[in-house]
């Protein structure tokens, strides 16, 4: 137990949880774009009512969502400082800009425009209501763009140089599009996309389970479907490809223990299952396909791919997290395409609104993108290690040293029951509000009043 | 552009955090005093209307605070990485007091017990009040000054912070936000609410009068250095003017037969803005002062980003910026005149 070690396990439990709701978020605006815009040039159309319905519905679930997210947000940003002072030190120069203009360029344009989606629905013309939930999802868009040039140059540095003990910059364009910003960028933004359609499509699904006839929920039901299959397919084809193509080539200790390959070698074996283990390396009870390793991470089913082996054992990550995370991601990966393709199928043999096991699955199935995104991180994160920033800085020399064991654990602490407490009040909720359904939207809620002895009359 | 120097950038920088700090305390100023008032308003009817008179806002509102601390770390790293790690307790439980500040608005209403509504309107207001305090704590500390040592790190403790300059700026920050959120609250409310409010506008008023003269004679005798620097500046001769003409204008606006609390809402937020730009007059050009001596001292000049990033990050502020005031006017137009509950609401 030391500073470091608390400061990492505190940043992976704030990252990792806040990370649950953005995903939701960003996937559920843009699909509200899509369903407010249909209430809006619809309206005159019987159809519009049930689109209108879906909006308020959804809409409230996205603010739910969304308060949660921000709340969970912000200790992010004062983290970098908190906790890693050293670090923030040092790459201040060029890790502070990209989150600056998070701020400037997105926080305020999604904040901003989420009260008036949210609070002006019946203030404003339709027109401007819709406009209002684009914003929303360009700005939630635009924040995770610039986070992941953040990100991204964490584990590609480009476009600085080393000088009087810090690293500047030397080119903003070179350091925002670094090797790795496009493929992680095209790769979560698609996985934001399959958490989004898969919460609206689990909820669509119990209601129509519920009742068959749920004109609402039908609607969204197809929609959520066609973005949920679309969107699977995309995160693994090609961004899913392209990010590990471009591991491969920047990052090849990562690469090699993310598959599992431990020795340098040509024509080298794809691992789809494995036990790894640390010391010494070497991956168990081990099903390869020979010569595919180098097929789909150079597109030479000859080239050499660099073994866990060639790299002092001091810059390696640890790699059966790395190697069980990112399998068990691809694993889920898998069954998000299958899953949407046999929905869309019963869909159009018009067995779905009827088919009440496939529905509870999809159901069930509304965590797993979320999982899959928890699990990607870590392959993210944890594979970087021991490098904070690839090859220039290390974790070990990050932290904050002015910082005492006391002062870590207490916030430690502090985020851990707080975060329980959020999420089991977020779950909660949202049970409730599904339950409700979207046709009760039209109600006002009923204000409870106390008197004196504490009796309530409604 | 070889006019702006790494000097002029650094300066413009310098002015450019403050703006951005000076837009969250104009802003979530009002938030934070309405939240803190919200346990006078009785009845769920009168703290739905307390909620949500700032509900479509506030969430844009806190977002100034998160683009200044990024405009920090991206303009002056070292200070950030000092500051942020100096102040490491006071700013977790900011962070708690302003998560509870954001899910007790969107939690509240969801559920039909009285008790449950209780609980979220005292974490809604005790989260409210202490982030206000917590803000003027950190306020004073930085204009007072805190030991900085050779590496440019806090040497201080969290009690340390809690000195008596500090706690009376924090003390102080709340009263203003008080009064602030007060007369956002008046003019957002009607009925009984509305009457109950705007009666509490003069009483704060004359507090914050009265603390303002003891805190600003305070800081001469706690941070003489900043103080007098002040006097220095020509700035400081059109802020203070600025200053007292509001404090002037406030109760006319406010406390007239037929108030202006628009007016009086500008009145109160030029006094938040003339007195944190007065303090950064003072400390220009030492963000943060250190008590262990002045050569310890965060100058903007040592412990800034390079010329290249401060350009580069004007550039996008130069963009951003006025889009975003353009378009949070438009917004809070959308929400002009008294607070109406509809199913959307809070």
């Amino acid at each position: 137990m030391n500073v470091e070690l608390l400061s990492r396990l505190q940043f992976a439990l704030t990252i990792g949880f806040h990370f649950l709701f953005p995903p939701i978020t960003i996937g559920l605006a843009w699909l509200l774009v899509a369903v407010e815009y249909n209430a809006w040039r619809k309206a005159t159309l019987p159809d519009g009512q049930a689109w209108d319905r879906a909006g308020r519905f959804f809409g409230k679930i996205l603010g739910l969502t969304f308060a949660v997210g921000v709340a969970t947000g912000i200790p992010m940003e004062f983290q970098f400082g908190t906790n890693w002072s050293r670090y923030s030190k040092f790459v201040g120069d060029i890790f502070g800009a990209p989150l600056a203009a998070e701020g400037v360029l997105a926080f305020f344009l999604e904040s901003g425009f989420l009260g008036l989606y949210l609070f002006g629905r019946d203030r404003v013309a339709k027109k401007w209501h819709v406009v209002s939930i684009l914003m929303v999802a360009l700005g939630s868009t635009l924040s995770a763009f610039w986070i992941l040039v953040a990100n991204s140059w964490m584990q590609t540095p480009a476009g600085f140089r080393v000088f009087q003990g810090r690293a500047e910059l030397t080119s903003f364009t070179e350091a925002v599009f670094n090797p790795s910003m496009w493929p992680r960028f095209t790769h979560t933004l698609s996985a934001c996309l399959v958490c989004g359609s898969f919460v609206m499509l689990a909820i669509s699904a119990w209601l129509v389970r519920r009742n068959r006839g749920d004109l609402v929920a039908l609607k969204t039901l197809r929609l959520s479907l066609a973005v949920g299959l679309v969107s699977s397919i995309l995160v693994a084809f090609p961004s899913g490809h392209e990010h590990a193509r471009q591991v491969a080539r920047t990052q090849p200790e990562k690469f090699a223990a993310i598959e599992g390959l431990y020795t340098t070698q040509t024509s080298a074996p794809l691992a789809i299952f494995g036990y790894p283990t640390d010391r010494p390396p070497d991956l168990k009870a081990r099903i390869e396909i020979p010569g595919m390793l180098s097929w789909l991470a150079f597109g030479d089913l000859h080239a050499k791919v660099r073994g866990i082996n060639e790299f002092p054992e001091e810059d390696r990550p640890p790699l059966w997290m790395t190697f069980v995370s990112f399998h068990n991601m691809v694993i889920l990966g898998l069954y998000f395409q299958f899953v949407t393709l046999l929905a869309c199928v019963q869909w159009y043999r018009g067995k779905l609104p009827t088919g009440r096991r496939l529905l509870t699955v999809l159901v069930w199935s509304a965590p797993l993108p979320l999982i899959a995104c928890q699990f990607g991180w870590v392959t993210a994160e944890v594979g970087r290690q021991p490098w904070i920033v690839y090859g220039l800085m290390r974790s070990a020399d990050a932290f904050s040293s002015t910082l005492t064991l006391g002062e870590v654990w207490a916030s430690l602490v502090m985020f851990g029951l707080i975060y329980v407490l959020l999420g089991a009040l977020y779950l909660f909720l949202l049970f409730r509000k599904v339950r409700h359904g979207p046709g009760d939207a039209g109600r006002p809620l009923p204000a409870v009043e106390v008197s004196q002895k504490g009796l309530v009359t409604a | 552009m070889s006019w702006l120097s790494h000097e002029m950038l650094a300066t413009i920088w310098f002015v450019l955090v403050f703006v951005l700090l000076i837009g969250y305390a104009v802003l979530d100023g009002f938030d934070l005093g309405v939240g803190a008032l919200h346990l006078l308003a009785r009845g769920d009817h009168e703290r739905r209307v307390s909620m949500n008179s700032i509900g479509p806002v506030w969430d844009g509102n806190e977002v100034w605070l998160l683009t200044g601390g990024g405009a920090l770390f991206a303009a002056f790293p070292p200070v950030y990485a000092a500051v942020f790690s100096g102040f490491y307790l006071a700013l977790m439980l900011l962070l708690l007091a302003l998560i509870a500040r954001a899910v007790a608005m969107e939690f509240r209403s969801k559920v039909e017990s009285p008790r449950w509504r209780r609980v979220w309107d005292v974490a809604f207001s005790a989260g409210s009040l202490l982030a206000a305090v917590l803000f003027g704590v950190a306020f004073g500390n930085i204009v007072r000054g805190i030991p900085i040592n050779a590496d440019g790190d806090f040497a201080g403790t969290f009690l340390g912070l809690l000195n008596p300059y500090s706690v009376s700026v924090g003390v102080f920050c709340l009263l203003v936000f008080l009064l602030h959120g007060a007369i956002y609250l008046a003019m957002k409310s009607d009925g009984d609410l509305h009457r109950r409010t705007a009666r509490l506008i003069k009483p704060l008023y004359f507090t914050v009068l009265g603390m303002w003269v003891g805190v600003t004679l305070f800081t001469a005798v706690a941070a003489p250095r900043t103080f007098s620097r002040a006097f220095d500046q020509p700035l400081t001769y059109l802020l203070l003017p600025l200053l007292v003409g509001s404090l002037l204008y406030l109760p006319k606006a406010a406390c007239a037969c037929k108030p202006r609390y628009g007016r009086a809402l500008i009145a109160s937020g030029t006094l938040i803005a003339t007195l944190m730009s007065l303090a950064a007059v003072g400390m220009f050009p030492e963000l943060v002062p250190s008590s262990l001596g002045p050569f310890f001292s965060l100058h903007i000049h040592e412990h800034s980003s390079s010329t290249r990033t401060l350009l580069t990050m004007l550039v996008i502020a130069g963009i951003g910026m006025p889009l975003v005031i353009a378009y949070t006017a438009i917004i809070y137009r959308a929400f002009r005149g008294k607070v109406v509950l509809t199913e959307e609401s809070y």
